[in-house]
């Protein structure tokens, strides 16, 4: 039974999807509850997945072959997914973000997109196949398609919004094809070179015929960066985030924020490591190692910036994932395991924290019908539990202990020092501080709010006086997903030690 | 000096001139995707973006004096296990289709199926992106009225809110 774990984690969503298109758009609640059955049974298979893979700290892989193709002359034939514990981990965090999202939806989407109900819920499912199939196939070509498949139900799921959405959507298109297209160019400069497209195959047939210094290899690997860079919007390549996550449906938002970039972090740790290996990419004969760290560190100040600069505060946290960006590319290029591990472990915990903040921000702006920061007076006493929530993201944000974002900065930091890049350690603790500008501006907002500012915009009326208009909590259906995911952020950081040298076994296992 | 030119063009330009298409195919696209103002017109940038590379790959797997890659069975009992990675095949005379003897094929005899095949799975996809883009940019003429990238963001300037 175990063999199968990773294809039926693909297949339960994916003829749940189909399922629900049948259903149609006048059964939103047997839509709603079929996707939240089919990602329930998604992400149980994947925690169980997770302990198969682990097998009591034996680590193994599970490979399966798609159409049981079996091998030929050493050679894989078919399409084969590989399952090890980072794959398992992040499958199990892709499939539990859509299930608590897909709670988070019930309500949402009724009102957000009201006839087109299913077809939400339908293409949200396969946007969750796309991303476990990222995760866990084994084929370069395969990758490629299912980028494609991820990418075209998002820009179906953003374009469901305003018009303002629509137009962002067009832009992510044209940025997300370049991307794709050089990600597939790469890949066929690697099958010109290497006749295979299997991910281990390609490595073996490197390391055996020293093709490394091959100029259409590093052709190939540039190629391939950039593609997945433009991705996961890195820096220059942006330019098609901010706007698509912002005006996007808000349960599309809260869905997308959290998983797309750090999924093409994932599939960039896997390039580096599997497809072409330690030794090319950190080869002294590339100048590219110092440069790229050099890009994350103006990725990161960048976008820390940026954010510094916003008052809306969907835009602003858009621009902190941009700078989030920046910290993973940049510990994974640092050329040593801890930076690695440190940038893996920072998907999974910025996975959780970017959750917790949208789904925060998006309540924010439902009940206060405002984006902009200094609407959010007095927002303590009239929804605490809706700013507890926001206070454990924004504290993990800027990384204060019990959370996750403090353990992943410290990884991504000792990763930094023990490569004596200071620069990138430096980026991060800038980046921490303006964090916590950000952040407390909005608490002191918040928290000692000036009621008399508000009494000059408006009003005899103030609304705390009048319980109709007030401002006050949101449902459960909403609430509990905040606490999911808020308390996955804190769970995340206890188990931060255990994650850490899950991590670091896997990497080095690979690395030596 | 025109010696220059003509080594160059010989030595880099003929033997890979199918490289030299894409490149310039791509960067027509590419041109097109980033600096055209109608949306109309960078959907068609992305159309010949994603053609020059379905090019380079479809080009990848031609060789010369090779033929279609259909094997035929004669005799049952060969049909089974007939693998791509032989050493020596037999050498017939025939080009196509190519023959199966001894469990093993005649790599040299017959063009490389995969990049087509693979390019098949490219096609759908670029086609699915344009419906999708052309679907995209009908709803937002139908809000802008208006495709020009220019005019969308001048009548979206006046104030943060639509």
């Amino acid at each position: 039974m175990t063999e199968h774990f990773p294809v039926l984690i693909l297949l339960v969503p994916l003829f749940g999807a189909l399922i629900v298109v049948l259903l149609g758009k006048e059964r939103p609640n047997q839509c709603w509850m079929t996707s939240l059955i089919s990602l329930g049974i998604s992400s149980i298979i994947s925690i169980f997945t997770v302990v198969a893979v682990l097998a009591g700290n034996k680590f193994q892989t599970i490979r399966y072959r798609m159409g049981g193709w079996p091998e030929s002359n050493g050679y894989e034939v078919g399409i084969e997914l590989r399952v090890d514990i980072l794959a398992a981990l992040v499958v199990f965090a892709v499939t539990f973000v859509g299930f608590v999202n897909t709670i988070y939806s019930k309500t949402r989407a009724e009102a957000e997109v009201q006839d087109k109900v299913s077809f939400f819920y339908a293409l949200i499912q396969l946007l969750i196949v796309g991303l476990c199939g990222i995760v866990m196939t084994n084929d370069a070509f395969n990758l490629y398609v299912l980028i494609e498949i991820t990418s075209l139900t998002s820009y179906a799921l953003i374009a469901m919004g305003n018009r303002r959405a629509a137009l962002s959507s067009f832009n992510y298109v044209i940025m997300g094809t370049i991307g794709a297209s050089f990600y597939l160019l790469g890949v066929g400069y690697l099958y010109i070179k290497t006749g295979t497209l299997n991910i281990d195959d390609i490595r073996m047939v490197l390391g055996n015929n020293n093709l490394w210094e091959h100029q259409s290899i590093v052709v190939a690997f540039i190629f391939i960066m950039l593609g997945v860079w433009t991705k996961m919007a890195f820096f220059p390549l942006h330019g098609w985030l901010p706007n698509a996550y912002a005006y996007a449906p808000s349960m599309t938002g809260t869905f997308m924020a959290p998983l797309m970039t750090k999924v093409m972090v994932y599939v960039m740790i896997r390039v580096m490591v599997w497809l072409f290996g330690y030794e090319f990419v950190y080869s002294d004969q590339h100048v590219w190692g110092e440069l790229v760290i050099w890009m994350s560190v103006i990725a990161i100040v960048a976008g820390s910036l940026l954010a510094l600069a916003r008052t809306d505060i969907k835009k602003m946290l858009t621009y902190l994932i941009v700078a989030e960006v920046g910290y993973m590319v940049g510990g994974a290029w640092l050329g040593n395991v801890t930076g690695q591990a440190g940038a893996f472990y920072h998907i999974l915990s910025d996975a959780a924290m970017t959750f917790c903040l949208f789904i925060a921000a998006s309540i924010i702006v439902l009940r206060v019908g405002d984006c902009r920061v200094n609407a959010f007076d007095n927002l303590f006493r009239k929804m605490p539990l809706t700013m507890i929530g926001f206070t454990v993201g924004a504290l993990s944000m800027i990384g204060l202990p019990p959370t996750c974002g403090f353990f992943s900065k410290w990884y991504l930091i000792s990763g930094g020092i023990e490569a004596g890049q200071w620069e990138y350690v430096c980026a991060l603790i800038f980046s921490s501080l303006v964090n916590a500008v950000i952040f407390f501006r909005i608490f002191e907002r918040a928290y000692f709010g000036q009621i008399t500012e508000a009494k000059e915009d408006f009003v005899p009326s103030d609304s705390d006086a009048n319980p109709e208009t007030a401002i006050k909590e949101v449902p459960w259906s909403m609430l509990f997903p905040l606490f999911i995911a808020s308390g996955s952020v804190l769970l995340v950081g206890i188990m931060n030690r255990t994650l850490f040298e899950w991590i670091q076994t896997a990497l080095k296992m690979m690395n030596t | 000096m025109d010696l220059i030119i003509a080594t160059f063009i010989e030595d880099n330009i003929v033997p890979k001139f199918n490289y030299w298409i894409y490149v310039i195919l791509m960067m027509i696209g590419l041109y097109a995707m980033i600096t055209k103002n109608n949306l109309m017109k960078k959907l068609i940038g992305m159309g010949i973006f994603q053609t020059a590379i379905i090019l380079f790959y479809v080009s990848i797997g031609v060789k010369d004096t090779a033929g279609i890659p259909i094997i035929s069975h004669h005799g049952s009992e060969h049909h089974q296990g007939a693998t791509v990675h032989s050493e020596s095949g037999p050498s017939s005379e025939e080009v196509s289709p190519v023959k199966v003897k001894n469990n093993t094929i005649d790599k040299d005899k017959y063009a490389n199926p995969l990049p087509h095949v693979l390019m098949l799975t490219a096609i759908v996809v670029g086609v699915s992106t344009l419906g999708l883009a052309l679907a995209i940019s009908q709803k937002i003429f139908k809000s802008f009225e208006t495709l020009e990238e220019d005019e969308i963001l001048n009548k979206l300037r006046p104030g943060s809110h639509d």
